[in-house]
């Protein structure tokens, strides 16, 4: 074995320990990332095969073409991101300070869904809101919905679906902020005479905020990217970008505007991210989400 | 106490357990669907209880190859990601380096990608360089995906960890090997463990990515979105309910042998016990 001084092996290994898992991300990460931004650019039919012609038309054109589906995408994952945080919210301040010693089972419980095969639950959720189901009968003796309305093929059950799907990524973070807050600092709150909702407002909120933010990005942006949800949902009338992506990539062959999509979405998720660490700091951003 | 706190604290309590139902909810149709005595295709209605699909859960050739498939990639994917992924993680943590910002940076990355880019960008590659889709470029696709979660679950354990105790191994004459081998290793083992089980997890269950880069291939969860236009046969109840008692069963050991591990560590140096639950809310968090 090549016998090296301590210095230069302590100098050598963090690059040994990184470098495979490194190189895995660059070519099937990062180098994807940057051929799709090439394809993006090209023109041609699948039958010919495409080549590359920096036809930049291929973006205003998906943007015009596309814009609703970018629309509800961005309307569905933000209305699921709020009544996630607003679902998740007392339910992980229940967790993390009155719970006692059913803290470790509510925890389990919230995990339990990623356990189960996420296309299963959805099905699963169809068959709640099913047409002939015990849940639409109900909403239509109450009359929440007409006697002959539905839920399902709704813009109601898509949104709950990804409601649904994405609350353990929402409860998760705010767990871990609300549960690292110091108590003491809200009895010194009360102590000098802040009342309980002032201390909560003042100093819980703040605190647990970095939860909300990271919780929020885990909703959001898989959320965005979705199209299970819409496809078994809802009708096309609730097709989201991921769904017209898949779509283009898989049945029509057409690479160059499906990856002209992607990019699309990906870059306007880049720059929320980006937006939020400048609002943020970058550290506590990187401590929040990393 | 007084009487305004226990309301709030009640009102909490149902709000978390309506919240808690409603995650549990489509858990518990899909466990009590396997038991449905459904004629026909359709397993949409409920009509009466049986053990049929329990009797033979692998009759459908299809289903138990689109199963099997699943866990070979999930195991293939969970040796890879974690080896690669641990490695990672002790750069990270244990060395100072040029670059590091940027590489911690480029490892968070491919978690705020969503799905299906990260799957159609992976098949334009395959395209691109005509590879031919399937068990493999599957497996290719898992670990890139996973690998950003296995690093930031060992992580954490590592960070939570007191660097005197490796120094100490080092000072009494331990090699670097030895005391990575007898004292890092066993230190970090939950929090490997529980990135293990969550990149099978999330290997097992993955449809979008898989959906782009499968070729013919089957996998579990594209046997179901397949199968949802003709009806779901109930066999895949009677599977998923399986896989959720085996994820339950290993949990359980887990806790078990933690619990057993950190009676023997109170004993010797007074630490507190850990649990997968919260290694795995931690994960999930900073995931």
């Amino acid at each position: 074995m090549l016998r090296l001084s301590l210095r230069t092996r302590r100098t050598l290994l963090p690059y040994l320990f990184l470098g495979p898992g490194l190189l895995w991300l660059i070519v099937f990460y990062a180098i994807p990332l940057i051929n799709q931004g090439g394809v993006s650019l090209m023109t041609g039919n699948p039958e010919q095969g495409y080549t590359l012609q920096w036809h930049f038309a291929t973006y205003t054109d998906a943007i015009s073409d596309y814009g609703t589906q970018f629309g509800r995408s961005v309307l569905f994952a933000g209305s699921a991101t709020v009544l996630d945080l607003v679902i998740a919210f007392p339910l992980a301040y229940f967790i993390a300070y009155k719970a006692g010693r059913w803290k470790n089972f509510m925890l389990l419980l919230v995990v339990l869904p990623f356990f189960t095969s996420y296309v299963l639950r959805t099905v699963a959720w169809q068959l709640i809101l099913n047409d002939n189901g015990w849940v639409v009968h109900r909403f239509q003796d109450v009359g929440l919905i007409s006697s002959n309305g539905r839920l399902l093929a709704s813009t109601k059950a898509v949104v709950a679906g990804i409601t649904y799907n994405f609350l353990p990524f929402m409860v998760l973070p705010l767990y871990v902020s609300l549960e690292k807050i110091d108590r003491r600092l809200i009895e010194a709150a009360t102590d000098l005479y802040a009342s309980r909702a002032t201390a909560f407002r003042k100093v819980t909120l703040p605190l647990a905020l970095p939860g909300i933010f990271a919780g929020s990005l885990l909703t959001f942006i898989p959320a965005c990217g979705d199209f299970i949800n819409a496809a078994l949902l809802g009708t096309p009338k609730q097709y989201m970008i991921g769904n017209v992506i898949q779509s283009k990539f898989l049945n029509i062959l057409d690479y160059p505007t499906a990856a002209a999509l992607s990019f699309i979405l990906m870059t306007a998720i880049l720059i929320g991210i980006l937006i939020y660490a400048r609002l943020l700091g970058t550290k506590s951003l990187t401590e929040a989400a990393a | 106490m007084s009487s305004r706190d226990r309301v709030r604290t009640a009102l909490l309590g149902l709000w978390s357990g309506l919240a808690l139902l409603y995650l549990f909810i489509p858990i518990f149709i899909v466990v009590l669907y396997s038991f449905n005595d459904n004629k026909g295709r359709f397993n949409f209605t409920w009509q009466g209880f049986t053990f049929k699909h329990w009797a033979h859960p692998f009759a459908n050739s299809d289903l138990s190859t689109a199963l099997q498939n699943s866990l070979v990639i999930a195991l293939a994917t969970t040796v890879i990601a974690v080896t690669l992924g641990t490695f990672m993680a002790l750069a990270l943590v244990r060395y100072g380096f040029r670059g590091k910002a940027v590489t911690d940076l480029f490892v968070f990355l491919p978690l705020a990608t969503p799905e299906v880019v990260l799957g159609a960008s992976l098949l334009g590659l395959f395209l691109t360089l005509h590879v031919g889709t399937g068990m493999i470029t599957i497996i290719i696709a898992h670990v890139m995906f996973t690998v950003s979660y296995v690093v930031v679950t060992v992580r954490a354990r590592l960070e939570g960890m007191d660097r005197h105790i490796e120094e100490a191994a080092m000072d009494l004459g331990a090699a670097e090997w030895t005391t990575f081998r007898k004292v890092t290793l066993p230190m970090i083992a939950p929090g490997v463990a529980s990135a293990a089980l969550l990149a099978a997890a999330i290997s097992v269950d993955d449809y979008v990515v898989t959906s782009f880069n499968a070729g013919s291939t089957q996998t579990f969860p594209l046997f179901i979105f397949g199968a949802t236009r003709q009806g779901v046969p109930a066999e895949v109840n009677v599977l998923a309910t399986l896989l959720l008692l085996v994820v339950l069963v290993l949990m359980a050991l887990n806790v078990v042998l933690q619990r057993a591990r950190a009676r023997r560590d109170v004993r010797a140096t007074g630490g507190a016990p850990d649990d997968i639950g919260l290694e795995l809310a931690e994960a999930g968090a900073r995931g």
